[in-house]
């Protein structure tokens, strides 16, 4: 079972819950593992601190024009959408940060002139917990643009998406790199905190899970700090509310130190099971394995 | 003109409490910069929830083309899936379609198709709008769930702010940047005068602070850090400011974690207009008048 968790709204605690919900569930003995696609801001590895052995630079293959071949005649510059090629002056100029790595204009080079050559975006750093979480993490190199491809590449590493459960740890918004972290996701958990802040953005989330026909549900962090906003909406929408985790100092210092949700407050271990019960019951077709 | 972007790697660290709160103060009688204010945070644009603008005009937002495969002339000879390399191409009983969202626009299969069978389409990803508000004009976007190029979207914004500062004569365009550091973040740096960085004295925030300073400075952007919910984890604070030290990184001074401000959020108000004697108002302050010196420094 694949469990996806996004906010609209960055700073929800989004890592809270899935940090702490893969040691509930590793504790339980499910084999479990987490990702972290937030590869912009990636903090999941300061709670769960894994033993990172494993290592993978990723890629984006980019042209590579031969200028004994080319001949400046500018098909490749017309059928790149992303303007990563073009040519002045007779000559072809590349620019690695715009390219997608399409492979079109090395496909359409009538003088077979471009080769590609892989142009390094990020890494993958891997590793096992001490409680026995499969862990991965991207991390998308300064200044380059693309989080898609880390995000991509991730989520295809190394059987990480294949353990019995997966927590996928979605950066916050609601663009491309979201919809990367959630796609092929069996669930996913909304979380947001009940201001107007939290909930113009969950109202934005819960459109990217519609639009990716993804079962969703809410979990209420900080509650007590603002209004009956996001509680209304969800009652209206029909979103279940999983869980609610209340404004609490003790809490915020705790994340602040790099503590997971179970170890400030061990009391929390039930209400993750009960949300892993619930999301077991909302999907009665998902295989566990 | 100057160009000021408020950014913090991390989301959620108060980005949005404290631009909204520079927009009260620089709108206030003998400012120092007369600004123009966009929110470049178009995944979750919530600086209007705060400034209640009425809005001017509305445009809409084409982000990109994706390929649409036109089924009459397809004779599924598989070319465009083999060439696709965003595994955007859905085979189901024979049929081959594409899925839109995994669909990145390059176009490869377009030209690759021996039939002629695809084209692309154009898709309206989002809108973008100016607006008035009590605190100067306002530019703002809303980019529709699950959509690509919200950087594009962002430079658009920006542009429009731009333009318009020009046009009017004023000072200052207020940028109310995303979290992260990729795309739409570049966006938002580029042309910037100043960054101000809202950290976090957090285990996460730290971490995230490293990598936004990192990219001001690949960007060759002069940055500031303010530390805001500075007393929850004293500690982390103290990092920050020895960090800063080392790098020679201003801290331009320290918000304390202050009921005040999710009130004012509730009632869609700038914290400092809300309650001007609260601790998060008075330090918000003291970091803008930092700010505004820097920025008065810069103009000579």
């Amino acid at each position: 079972m694949k469990i996806s968790i996004a906010s609209g709204k960055g700073g929800t605690g989004k890592t809270t819950i899935a940090t702490a919900f893969a040691q509930v569930l590793s504790r339980a003995k499910y084999s479990v593992s987490l990702l972290d696609c937030d590869v912009e801001a990636p903090n999941s590895h300061i709670f769960i601190k894994p033993e990172l052995n494993q290592f993978e630079d990723v890629n984006i293959w980019i042209p590579s024009v031969n200028a004994e071949l080319c001949n400046g005649c500018g098909r490749c510059a017309e059928v790149c959408q992303y303007h990563a090629i073009v040519v002045v002056g007779g000559q072809t100029l590349v620019f690695p940060e715009m390219c997608h790595g399409c492979g079109s204009c090395t496909l359409e080079c009538p003088e077979k002139a471009i080769t590609e050559i892989p142009n390094k975006i990020g890494q993958l750093e891997g590793g096992l917990s001490s409680e026995g979480i499969k862990f991965g993490h991207g991390i998308l190199d300064i200044g380059e643009p693309m989080a898609v491809p880390v995000i991509r590449t991730l989520k295809k590493w190394q059987g990480l998406n294949e353990e019995e459960i997966v927590i996928i740890d979605s950066p916050p918004g609601t663009s491309c790199p979201v919809v990367e972290s959630l796609r092929g996701t069996d669930y996913t958990i909304l979380v947001t905190e009940p201001t107007p802040f939290g909930l113009h953005d969950l109202r934005q989330a819960y459109g990217v899970t519609r639009e990716l026909g993804i079962p969703a549900g809410v979990i209420i962090n900080r509650d007590g700090i603002g209004d009956s906003g996001v509680e209304q909406y969800c009652k209206e929408e029909g979103l279940d509310i999983l869980m609610r985790i209340p404004i609490e100092r003790k809490i915020g210092q705790g994340i602040a130190r790099g503590k997971t949700l179970l170890e400030i407050n061990p009391e929390y271990e039930i209400p993750f099971q009960q949300l892993y019960l619930k999301i077991k019951d909302a999907l009665p077709g998902v295989d566990q394995i | 003109m100057k160009q000021l972007v408020i950014l913090s790697g991390k989301g959620g660290t108060g980005k949005t409490s404290v631009a909204a709160s520079f927009a009260h103060l620089l709108s206030q009688q003998n400012t120092p910069f007369k600004t123009v204010i966009s929110d470049a945070d178009v995944d979750a644009a919530n600086l209007e929830l705060v400034l209640s603008p009425s809005s001017v005009s509305r445009e809409e937002f084409w982000g990109g083309s994706i390929a649409e495969i036109a089924p009459e002339d397809c004779t599924a000879c598989g070319i465009c899936a083999e060439v696709c390399r965003f595994d955007a191409v859905n085979i189901k009983e024979g049929i081959y379609s594409i899925d839109p969202i995994a669909c990145e626009g390059c176009a490869a299969c377009v030209y690759q198709c021996p039939e002629k069978a695809i084209q692309m389409k154009e898709e309206m990803a989002g809108e973008w709008y100016q607006s008035d508000s009590k605190y100067g004009p306002l530019f703002h976007a809303m980019l529709f769930p699950a959509q690509e190029n919200s950087g594009k979207l962002v430079t658009i914004v920006k542009q429009q702010a731009r333009l318009l500062a020009l046009d009017e004569a004023y000072d200052l365009v207020l940028v109310d940047g995303p979290p992260g550091i990729g795309c739409p973040v570049i966006s938002a740096v580029s042309g910037a005068d100043l960054a101000l960085i809202v950290a976090e004295p957090t285990a996460s925030g730290v971490h995230d602070m490293h990598r936004v300073l990192k990219t001001t400075a690949h960007f060759g952007v002069q940055a500031l850090v303010c530390i805001n919910k500075a007393d929850i984890y004293p500690q982390g604070t103290n990092e920050i400011e020895e960090f800063c030290q080392q790098e020679g990184i201003r801290v331009v001074g320290k918000i304390p974690y202050d009921t005040a401000v999710p009130e004012s959020i509730v009632l869609g108000k700038p914290v400092t207009e809300y309650q001007k004697e609260s601790a998060a108002s008075v330090s918000i302050r003291w970091v803008w008048e930092e700010v505004m010196k820097v920025l008065q420094e810069m103009e000579k």
